[in-house]
Protein backbone atom coordinates (compact mmCIF):
# COMPACT_ATOMS: atom_id res chain seq x y z
CA UNK A 1 0.00 0.00 0.00
CA UNK A 2 3.01 2.25 0.57
CA UNK A 3 3.71 4.95 -1.89
CA UNK A 4 6.99 4.49 -3.80
CA UNK A 5 8.64 7.63 -2.53
CA UNK A 6 8.00 6.56 1.07
CA UNK A 7 9.16 3.04 0.34
CA UNK A 8 12.47 4.28 -1.00
CA UNK A 9 12.94 6.67 1.90
CA UNK A 10 12.27 3.88 4.41
CA UNK A 11 14.69 1.59 2.61
CA UNK A 12 17.44 4.19 2.81
CA UNK A 13 16.70 4.85 6.48
CA UNK A 14 16.99 1.14 7.21
CA UNK A 15 20.34 0.95 5.48
CA UNK A 16 21.56 4.03 7.35
CA UNK A 17 20.49 2.54 10.69
CA UNK A 18 22.27 -0.70 9.81
CA UNK A 19 25.41 1.25 8.88
CA UNK A 20 25.32 3.16 12.16
CA UNK A 21 24.96 -0.12 14.02
CA UNK A 22 27.90 -1.75 12.26
CA UNK A 23 30.15 1.29 12.48
CA UNK A 24 29.29 2.75 15.91
CA UNK A 25 27.30 0.00 17.69
CA UNK A 26 24.35 2.25 18.36
CA UNK A 27 21.27 0.17 17.73
CA UNK A 28 18.26 2.07 16.37
CA UNK A 29 16.99 -0.94 14.42
CA UNK A 30 13.92 -1.42 16.57
CA UNK A 31 12.91 2.15 17.10
CA UNK A 32 9.41 3.31 16.14
CA UNK A 33 9.55 4.09 12.41
CA UNK A 34 7.14 7.00 12.60
CA UNK A 35 9.46 9.07 14.77
CA UNK A 36 12.62 7.71 13.14
CA UNK A 37 11.44 9.17 9.85
CA UNK A 38 11.00 12.53 11.58
CA UNK A 39 14.41 12.34 13.26
CA UNK A 40 16.07 11.46 9.97
CA UNK A 41 14.47 14.37 8.16
CA UNK A 42 15.71 16.72 10.86
CA UNK A 43 19.22 15.32 10.69
CA UNK A 44 19.25 15.48 6.88
CA UNK A 45 18.21 19.10 7.02
CA UNK A 46 20.86 19.91 9.62
CA UNK A 47 23.65 18.36 7.56
CA UNK A 48 22.37 19.57 4.21
CA UNK A 49 21.74 16.07 2.88
CA UNK A 50 19.23 15.48 0.13
CA UNK A 51 18.66 11.80 0.91
CA UNK A 52 19.17 9.44 3.86
CA UNK A 53 21.80 7.68 1.74
CA UNK A 54 23.79 10.92 1.51
CA UNK A 55 23.68 11.22 5.27
CA UNK A 56 24.69 7.58 5.59
CA UNK A 57 27.81 8.27 3.56
CA UNK A 58 28.83 11.13 5.81
CA UNK A 59 28.07 9.20 8.99
CA UNK A 60 30.23 6.30 7.88
CA UNK A 61 33.20 8.43 7.01
CA UNK A 62 33.05 11.28 9.53
CA UNK A 63 32.83 10.18 13.18
CA UNK A 64 32.31 13.73 14.40
CA UNK A 65 29.31 14.08 12.13
CA UNK A 66 27.94 10.95 13.79
CA UNK A 67 28.48 12.48 17.25
CA UNK A 68 26.48 15.51 16.20
CA UNK A 69 23.84 13.48 14.38
CA UNK A 70 23.22 11.47 17.53
CA UNK A 71 21.70 14.62 19.00
CA UNK A 72 19.14 14.45 16.20
CA UNK A 73 18.53 10.71 16.30
CA UNK A 74 17.43 10.88 19.92
CA UNK A 75 14.96 13.29 21.50
CA UNK A 76 16.41 15.01 24.56
CA UNK A 77 13.45 17.14 25.68
CA UNK A 78 13.03 17.06 29.46
CA UNK A 79 11.95 19.19 32.38
CA UNK A 80 12.37 19.14 36.17
CA UNK A 81 9.36 17.66 37.97
CA UNK A 82 7.67 17.15 34.60
CA UNK A 83 4.07 16.06 35.29
CA UNK A 84 4.15 17.20 38.94
CA UNK A 85 1.45 14.65 39.80
CA UNK A 86 3.93 11.86 39.09
CA UNK A 87 6.47 13.24 41.54
CA UNK A 88 3.75 13.91 44.10
CA UNK A 89 2.66 10.27 43.84
CA UNK A 90 6.28 9.14 44.24
CA UNK A 91 6.57 11.32 47.32
CA UNK A 92 3.29 10.28 48.91
CA UNK A 93 2.83 6.68 47.83
CA UNK A 94 6.15 5.20 46.78
CA UNK A 95 8.87 6.71 48.97
CA UNK A 96 7.09 5.78 52.23
CA UNK A 97 7.28 2.14 51.10
CA UNK A 98 10.90 2.41 49.95
CA UNK A 99 11.73 4.07 53.28
CA UNK A 100 11.11 0.78 55.04
CA UNK A 101 14.19 -0.72 53.34
CA UNK A 102 17.65 -0.25 54.86
CA UNK A 103 19.02 0.87 51.51
CA UNK A 104 17.32 1.96 48.32
CA UNK A 105 18.42 1.66 44.72
CA UNK A 106 16.72 3.63 41.96
CA UNK A 107 17.25 3.58 38.21
CA UNK A 108 16.38 6.48 35.94
CA UNK A 109 16.55 4.88 32.48
CA UNK A 110 16.90 7.39 29.63
CA UNK A 111 17.78 10.28 31.94
CA UNK A 112 18.60 12.66 29.07
CA UNK A 113 20.09 15.93 30.37
CA UNK A 114 19.34 15.09 34.01
CA UNK A 115 16.19 17.03 34.89
CA UNK A 116 14.37 13.93 36.08
CA UNK A 117 17.21 12.52 38.16
CA UNK A 118 17.97 15.82 39.91
CA UNK A 119 14.25 16.10 40.69
CA UNK A 120 14.30 12.63 42.19
CA UNK A 121 17.38 13.45 44.30
CA UNK A 122 15.60 16.51 45.73
CA UNK A 123 12.55 14.40 46.50
CA UNK A 124 14.68 11.80 48.32
CA UNK A 125 16.52 14.53 50.24
CA UNK A 126 13.26 16.09 51.41
CA UNK A 127 11.92 12.73 52.54
CA UNK A 128 15.13 12.06 54.44
CA UNK A 129 16.11 9.12 52.24
CA UNK A 130 18.91 10.43 50.07
CA UNK A 131 21.73 9.23 52.32
CA UNK A 132 20.42 5.67 52.08
CA UNK A 133 19.84 5.83 48.34
CA UNK A 134 21.83 5.08 45.24
CA UNK A 135 20.48 6.38 41.93
CA UNK A 136 21.65 5.03 38.59
CA UNK A 137 21.06 7.53 35.82
CA UNK A 138 21.60 6.02 32.40
CA UNK A 139 21.35 7.09 28.79
CA UNK A 140 22.92 6.34 25.40
CA UNK A 141 23.72 9.95 24.60
CA UNK A 142 27.17 10.94 25.93
CA UNK A 143 26.54 14.66 25.44
CA UNK A 144 23.38 14.44 27.53
CA UNK A 145 25.07 12.41 30.25
CA UNK A 146 27.77 15.08 30.51
CA UNK A 147 25.15 17.81 30.89
CA UNK A 148 23.17 15.69 33.34
CA UNK A 149 26.22 15.24 35.50
CA UNK A 150 26.98 18.97 35.49
CA UNK A 151 23.50 19.71 36.86
CA UNK A 152 23.52 23.13 35.22
CA UNK A 153 20.39 24.56 33.63
CA UNK A 154 19.61 27.74 31.75
CA UNK A 155 18.11 30.58 33.74
CA UNK A 156 15.00 30.91 31.60
CA UNK A 157 13.91 27.37 32.49
CA UNK A 158 14.00 27.86 36.26
CA UNK A 159 10.62 29.58 36.66
CA UNK A 160 8.87 26.60 35.04
CA UNK A 161 10.89 24.13 37.11
CA UNK A 162 9.94 26.01 40.31
CA UNK A 163 6.27 25.94 39.43
CA UNK A 164 6.45 22.19 38.84
CA UNK A 165 8.39 21.71 42.08
CA UNK A 166 5.68 23.45 44.10
CA UNK A 167 2.94 21.45 42.35
CA UNK A 168 4.91 18.28 43.13
CA UNK A 169 4.61 18.99 46.84
CA UNK A 170 8.02 20.69 47.23
CA UNK A 171 8.70 21.45 50.87
CA UNK A 172 11.10 24.35 50.47
CA UNK A 173 11.99 26.68 47.67
CA UNK A 174 13.69 25.23 44.61
CA UNK A 175 16.26 28.03 44.94
CA UNK A 176 17.53 26.37 48.13
CA UNK A 177 19.05 23.71 45.89
CA UNK A 178 20.96 25.77 43.35
CA UNK A 179 23.34 28.66 43.07
CA UNK A 180 23.37 31.16 40.26
CA UNK A 181 26.19 30.83 37.82
CA UNK A 182 27.09 32.43 34.55
CA UNK A 183 23.85 32.49 32.51
CA UNK A 184 22.29 29.72 34.55
CA UNK A 185 22.08 27.84 37.79
CA UNK A 186 24.04 24.91 39.15
CA UNK A 187 22.43 22.40 41.47
CA UNK A 188 23.95 21.51 44.82
CA UNK A 189 26.81 18.99 44.54
CA UNK A 190 25.56 17.34 47.72
CA UNK A 191 22.57 16.00 45.80
CA UNK A 192 24.89 14.32 43.35
CA UNK A 193 26.84 12.28 45.87
CA UNK A 194 24.33 9.45 45.55
CA UNK A 195 23.95 9.53 41.75
CA UNK A 196 25.93 7.36 39.35
CA UNK A 197 25.77 8.45 35.72
CA UNK A 198 26.42 5.73 33.18
CA UNK A 199 26.18 4.85 29.52
CA UNK A 200 23.62 2.07 29.13
CA UNK A 201 21.39 1.12 26.24
CA UNK A 202 18.00 -0.46 26.73
CA UNK A 203 18.41 -1.88 23.22
CA UNK A 204 21.70 -3.73 23.64
CA UNK A 205 22.81 -3.86 27.30
CA UNK A 206 21.61 -6.07 30.12
CA UNK A 207 20.60 -5.70 33.75
CA UNK A 208 23.42 -4.34 35.92
CA UNK A 209 21.93 -4.21 39.42
CA UNK A 210 18.94 -5.04 41.52
CA UNK A 211 16.75 -1.96 42.11
CA UNK A 212 13.66 -0.91 44.06
CA UNK A 213 12.36 1.63 41.56
CA UNK A 214 12.75 2.17 37.83
CA UNK A 215 11.67 5.48 36.38
CA UNK A 216 11.64 5.35 32.59
CA UNK A 217 9.63 8.20 31.19
CA UNK A 218 9.14 9.16 27.56
CA UNK A 219 11.80 6.78 26.35
CA UNK A 220 9.68 3.77 25.40
CA UNK A 221 7.58 5.91 23.04
CA UNK A 222 10.55 5.95 20.65
CA UNK A 223 10.74 2.14 20.55
CA UNK A 224 8.68 -0.31 18.54
CA UNK A 225 6.73 -2.92 20.46
CA UNK A 226 9.44 -5.57 20.29
CA UNK A 227 12.05 -3.24 21.75
CA UNK A 228 9.57 -2.01 24.36
CA UNK A 229 9.15 -5.63 25.42
CA UNK A 230 12.92 -6.01 25.71
CA UNK A 231 13.25 -2.88 27.85
CA UNK A 232 10.33 -3.73 30.13
CA UNK A 233 11.80 -7.24 30.49
CA UNK A 234 15.02 -5.64 31.75
CA UNK A 235 13.06 -3.57 34.25
CA UNK A 236 11.22 -6.64 35.48
CA UNK A 237 14.47 -8.55 35.90
CA UNK A 238 16.17 -5.64 37.67
CA UNK A 239 13.32 -4.95 40.08
CA UNK A 240 13.02 -6.59 43.49
CA UNK A 241 9.70 -8.37 44.13
CA UNK A 242 7.03 -5.68 44.56
CA UNK A 243 9.44 -3.10 43.10
CA UNK A 244 8.06 0.02 41.41
CA UNK A 245 8.08 1.04 37.76
CA UNK A 246 7.10 4.55 36.64
CA UNK A 247 6.37 5.41 33.00
CA UNK A 248 5.55 8.60 31.12
CA UNK A 249 1.99 9.88 31.41
CA UNK A 250 0.94 8.57 27.97
CA UNK A 251 2.81 5.27 28.13
CA UNK A 252 1.26 1.97 29.14
CA UNK A 253 2.28 -1.65 29.64
CA UNK A 254 -1.11 -2.89 28.44
CA UNK A 255 -0.10 -3.38 24.80
CA UNK A 256 3.11 -5.26 25.59
CA UNK A 257 4.03 -8.83 26.49
CA UNK A 258 4.92 -8.09 30.12
CA UNK A 259 1.57 -6.59 31.08
CA UNK A 260 0.94 -9.44 33.51
CA UNK A 261 4.23 -9.06 35.32
CA UNK A 262 3.07 -5.74 36.72
CA UNK A 263 0.01 -4.23 38.34
CA UNK A 264 -0.98 -0.58 38.30
CA UNK A 265 -0.59 1.00 41.71
CA UNK A 266 -1.25 4.66 40.84
CA UNK A 267 -3.14 4.42 37.53
CA UNK A 268 -3.37 8.16 36.85
CA UNK A 269 0.42 8.51 37.14
CA UNK A 270 1.38 5.31 35.33
CA UNK A 271 3.06 3.85 38.40
CA UNK A 272 3.25 0.06 38.44
CA UNK A 273 4.45 -2.60 40.86
CA UNK A 274 6.05 -5.85 39.91
CA UNK A 275 3.84 -8.76 40.89
CA UNK A 276 5.35 -11.73 42.66
CA UNK A 277 5.17 -14.75 40.41
CA UNK B 1 -13.17 10.82 -8.70
CA UNK B 2 -12.18 12.26 -5.34
CA UNK B 3 -15.35 14.25 -5.30
CA UNK B 4 -17.16 11.01 -4.55
CA UNK B 5 -15.15 9.33 -1.93
CA UNK B 6 -16.91 6.46 -0.18
CA UNK B 7 -15.68 7.03 3.35
CA UNK B 8 -16.49 3.50 4.47
CA UNK B 9 -14.65 1.71 1.70
CA UNK B 10 -12.15 4.00 0.04
CA UNK B 11 -10.14 5.09 3.06
CA UNK B 12 -8.40 3.29 5.96
CA UNK B 13 -8.09 6.37 8.17
CA UNK B 14 -9.23 9.95 8.47
CA UNK B 15 -6.96 12.60 9.98
CA UNK B 16 -8.30 15.97 11.06
CA UNK B 17 -6.43 19.12 12.09
CA UNK B 18 -7.82 22.26 13.67
CA UNK B 19 -6.63 25.28 15.58
CA UNK B 20 -8.37 28.55 16.52
CA UNK B 21 -12.12 27.93 16.32
CA UNK B 22 -11.46 24.23 15.93
CA UNK B 23 -13.37 23.02 18.98
CA UNK B 24 -16.73 24.18 17.64
CA UNK B 25 -15.99 22.96 14.12
CA UNK B 26 -14.95 19.53 15.39
CA UNK B 27 -17.94 19.40 17.61
CA UNK B 28 -20.19 19.84 14.59
CA UNK B 29 -18.22 17.40 12.45
CA UNK B 30 -17.88 14.53 14.90
CA UNK B 31 -21.55 14.75 15.86
CA UNK B 32 -22.40 13.63 12.29
CA UNK B 33 -20.51 10.36 12.33
CA UNK B 34 -22.75 7.31 12.67
CA UNK B 35 -22.13 4.91 15.56
CA UNK B 36 -21.06 2.11 13.21
CA UNK B 37 -18.55 4.19 11.24
CA UNK B 38 -15.68 1.72 10.88
CA UNK B 39 -12.77 3.97 9.93
CA UNK B 40 -10.48 5.36 12.68
CA UNK B 41 -10.54 9.15 13.00
CA UNK B 42 -7.39 10.83 14.37
CA UNK B 43 -7.46 14.41 15.52
CA UNK B 44 -4.92 17.10 16.36
CA UNK B 45 -6.35 20.21 17.90
CA UNK B 46 -4.12 23.04 19.09
CA UNK B 47 -4.96 23.95 22.66
CA UNK B 48 -3.28 26.24 25.14
CA UNK B 49 -0.73 24.16 27.06
CA UNK B 50 -2.11 25.00 30.50
CA UNK B 51 -5.59 23.72 29.63
CA UNK B 52 -5.90 20.14 30.75
CA UNK B 53 -7.01 17.50 28.33
CA UNK B 54 -10.75 17.50 28.81
CA UNK B 55 -11.37 17.98 25.14
CA UNK B 56 -11.92 14.28 24.45
CA UNK B 57 -14.54 14.11 27.22
CA UNK B 58 -16.18 17.28 25.99
CA UNK B 59 -16.54 16.03 22.43
CA UNK B 60 -17.49 12.51 23.48
CA UNK B 61 -20.85 13.73 24.72
CA UNK B 62 -21.90 14.65 21.18
CA UNK B 63 -20.32 11.85 19.24
CA UNK B 64 -21.86 8.42 18.70
CA UNK B 65 -18.39 6.87 18.44
CA UNK B 66 -15.97 6.30 21.31
CA UNK B 67 -13.70 9.34 21.76
CA UNK B 68 -10.35 8.77 23.47
CA UNK B 69 -7.02 10.41 24.07
CA UNK B 70 -4.06 8.59 22.51
CA UNK B 71 -1.73 6.35 24.48
CA UNK B 72 1.55 5.23 22.95
CA UNK B 73 1.26 2.13 20.66
CA UNK B 74 -2.49 2.07 21.06
CA UNK B 75 -4.14 -0.09 18.40
CA UNK B 76 -5.68 1.81 15.53
CA UNK B 77 -9.35 0.94 15.66
CA UNK B 78 -12.84 2.26 15.18
CA UNK B 79 -13.53 5.52 17.00
CA UNK B 80 -12.05 8.97 17.45
CA UNK B 81 -8.60 9.49 18.96
CA UNK B 82 -7.18 12.84 20.05
CA UNK B 83 -3.52 13.80 20.40
CA UNK B 84 -2.73 14.30 24.10
CA UNK B 85 -1.48 17.70 25.24
CA UNK B 86 2.27 18.16 24.79
CA UNK B 87 2.85 15.13 22.54
CA UNK B 88 2.88 14.77 18.78
CA UNK B 89 0.54 12.04 17.57
CA UNK B 90 1.91 9.77 14.85
CA UNK B 91 0.66 6.81 12.86
CA UNK B 92 3.19 4.02 13.43
CA UNK B 93 1.78 1.41 11.03
CA UNK B 94 -1.56 0.13 9.71
CA UNK B 95 -2.52 -1.08 13.14
CA UNK B 96 -1.01 1.24 15.75
CA UNK B 97 -0.29 4.80 16.84
CA UNK B 98 2.80 6.31 18.44
CA UNK B 99 3.62 9.45 20.38
CA UNK B 100 6.64 11.71 20.40
CA UNK B 101 7.65 14.67 22.51
CA UNK B 102 10.17 16.14 20.15
CA UNK B 103 10.29 19.86 19.51
CA UNK B 104 7.07 21.78 18.79
CA UNK B 105 6.25 22.49 15.14
CA UNK B 106 5.43 26.16 14.54
CA UNK B 107 5.08 26.57 18.32
CA UNK B 108 2.58 23.72 18.62
CA UNK B 109 2.80 20.34 20.28
CA UNK B 110 0.74 18.46 19.30
CA UNK B 111 1.05 19.69 15.73
CA UNK B 112 -0.93 18.77 12.63
CA UNK B 113 1.99 18.28 10.24
CA UNK B 114 3.53 15.29 12.06
CA UNK B 115 0.18 13.48 12.18
CA UNK B 116 -0.61 14.11 8.51
CA UNK B 117 2.91 13.29 7.31
CA UNK B 118 3.09 10.05 9.30
CA UNK B 119 -0.39 8.99 8.21
CA UNK B 120 0.45 9.68 4.56
CA UNK B 121 3.51 7.45 4.83
CA UNK B 122 1.40 4.55 6.09
CA UNK B 123 -1.88 4.90 4.19
CA UNK B 124 -0.87 6.81 1.04
CA UNK B 125 -3.93 6.71 -1.28
CA UNK B 126 -6.27 5.34 1.34
CA UNK B 127 -6.18 8.42 3.55
CA UNK B 128 -8.50 11.38 3.93
CA UNK B 129 -7.12 14.51 5.58
CA UNK B 130 -9.38 17.34 6.68
CA UNK B 131 -7.97 20.74 7.63
CA UNK B 132 -10.24 23.09 9.53
CA UNK B 133 -10.15 26.62 10.84
CA UNK B 134 -6.98 28.03 12.42
CA UNK B 135 -4.55 30.91 12.71
CA UNK B 136 -1.34 28.95 12.25
CA UNK B 137 0.63 27.71 9.24
CA UNK B 138 0.66 24.21 10.74
CA UNK B 139 -0.99 21.68 8.44
CA UNK B 140 0.44 23.00 5.16
CA UNK B 141 3.35 20.55 5.04
CA UNK B 142 1.02 17.78 6.12
CA UNK B 143 -1.48 18.52 3.38
CA UNK B 144 1.34 18.54 0.84
CA UNK B 145 2.57 15.14 2.06
CA UNK B 146 -0.91 13.60 1.92
CA UNK B 147 -1.45 14.79 -1.62
CA UNK B 148 2.02 13.71 -2.72
CA UNK B 149 1.27 10.21 -1.48
CA UNK B 150 -1.99 10.14 -3.44
CA UNK B 151 -4.37 10.73 -0.52
CA UNK B 152 -7.39 13.02 -0.47
CA UNK B 153 -7.48 16.44 1.19
CA UNK B 154 -10.55 18.44 2.11
CA UNK B 155 -9.97 21.95 3.38
CA UNK B 156 -12.48 24.18 5.06
CA UNK B 157 -13.27 27.14 2.84
CA UNK B 158 -11.21 30.00 4.36
CA UNK B 159 -14.03 32.57 4.43
CA UNK B 160 -16.29 30.02 6.11
CA UNK B 161 -13.70 29.42 8.86
CA UNK B 162 -13.56 31.28 12.18
CA UNK B 163 -9.86 31.80 11.46
CA UNK B 164 -9.01 31.71 7.78
CA UNK B 165 -5.21 31.74 7.94
CA UNK B 166 -4.56 28.02 8.33
CA UNK B 167 -6.86 26.73 5.59
CA UNK B 168 -5.78 29.55 3.27
CA UNK B 169 -2.08 28.87 3.89
CA UNK B 170 -2.50 25.14 3.19
CA UNK B 171 -4.49 25.82 0.05
CA UNK B 172 -1.86 28.21 -1.26
CA UNK B 173 0.95 25.81 -0.37
CA UNK B 174 -0.46 22.52 -1.59
CA UNK B 175 -4.05 22.79 -2.83
CA UNK B 176 -6.81 20.30 -2.06
CA UNK B 177 -9.21 17.81 -3.65
CA UNK B 178 -12.11 19.84 -2.27
CA UNK B 179 -12.66 23.18 -0.52
CA UNK B 180 -15.83 22.98 1.53
CA UNK B 181 -17.88 24.90 4.04
CA UNK B 182 -18.31 23.37 7.48
CA UNK B 183 -21.87 22.61 6.51
CA UNK B 184 -20.75 20.67 3.44
CA UNK B 185 -18.14 18.83 5.46
CA UNK B 186 -20.81 17.87 7.95
CA UNK B 187 -23.07 16.61 5.21
CA UNK B 188 -20.32 14.43 3.83
CA UNK B 189 -19.70 13.01 7.28
CA UNK B 190 -23.38 12.37 7.85
CA UNK B 191 -23.61 10.51 4.55
CA UNK B 192 -20.76 8.20 5.56
C1 LIG C 1 12.62 12.47 25.78
S1 LIG C 1 14.02 11.97 26.69
C2 LIG C 1 13.31 11.56 28.28
C3 LIG C 1 13.86 12.40 29.38
C4 LIG C 1 13.23 12.18 30.74
N1 LIG C 1 13.15 10.79 31.11
C5 LIG C 1 11.87 12.84 30.83
O1 LIG C 1 10.84 12.17 30.75
O2 LIG C 1 11.82 14.06 30.97
C6 LIG C 1 14.42 10.40 25.96
C7 LIG C 1 15.82 9.88 26.32
O3 LIG C 1 15.92 8.49 26.00
C8 LIG C 1 17.25 8.23 25.60
N2 LIG C 1 17.32 6.96 24.88
C9 LIG C 1 16.99 6.72 23.59
N3 LIG C 1 17.27 5.43 23.28
C10 LIG C 1 17.75 4.85 24.40
C11 LIG C 1 18.21 3.54 24.71
N4 LIG C 1 18.24 2.57 23.77
N5 LIG C 1 18.65 3.29 25.96
C12 LIG C 1 18.63 4.26 26.91
N6 LIG C 1 18.21 5.52 26.67
C13 LIG C 1 17.78 5.81 25.43
C14 LIG C 1 17.57 9.44 24.74
O4 LIG C 1 18.96 9.59 24.55
C15 LIG C 1 16.93 10.57 25.55
O5 LIG C 1 17.85 11.13 26.42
Amino acid sequence: MKDQEVELFDMEVRLLIEAVYLRYHYDFRNYAVSSLRRRMRHAMMRFGCERPSDLQHRLLHEPDVFAQALQYFTVQVSEMFRDPGYFLALRQQVLPVLGTYPSIKLWVAGCSTGEEVWSLAILLAEEGLLERSLIYATDINPESLKLAEAGAFALDRIAGFSRNYVAAGGKRSLSDYYTGAYQGVVFDRGLKKRIVFADHSLATDSVFSEVNLVSCRNVLIYFNRGLQDRAVGLFRDALVPRGFLGLGSKESLQFGMHAHDFELCVPAQRLYRKVVA
Amino acid sequence: MNGHLDLRHDVDAIVIGGSAGGVQALHALLAQLPADFPVPVLVVLHLPRDRPSQIADLLATHCALPVREAIDKMPLEQGVVFAPPDYHLLVEDESSLALSMDEPVLFSRPAIDPLFVSAAAVFSRRLLAILLTGASADGSEGVAAVRRAGGTVWIQQPDDAVASFMPAAALAHAGAEAVLTLKDLCERMAAA
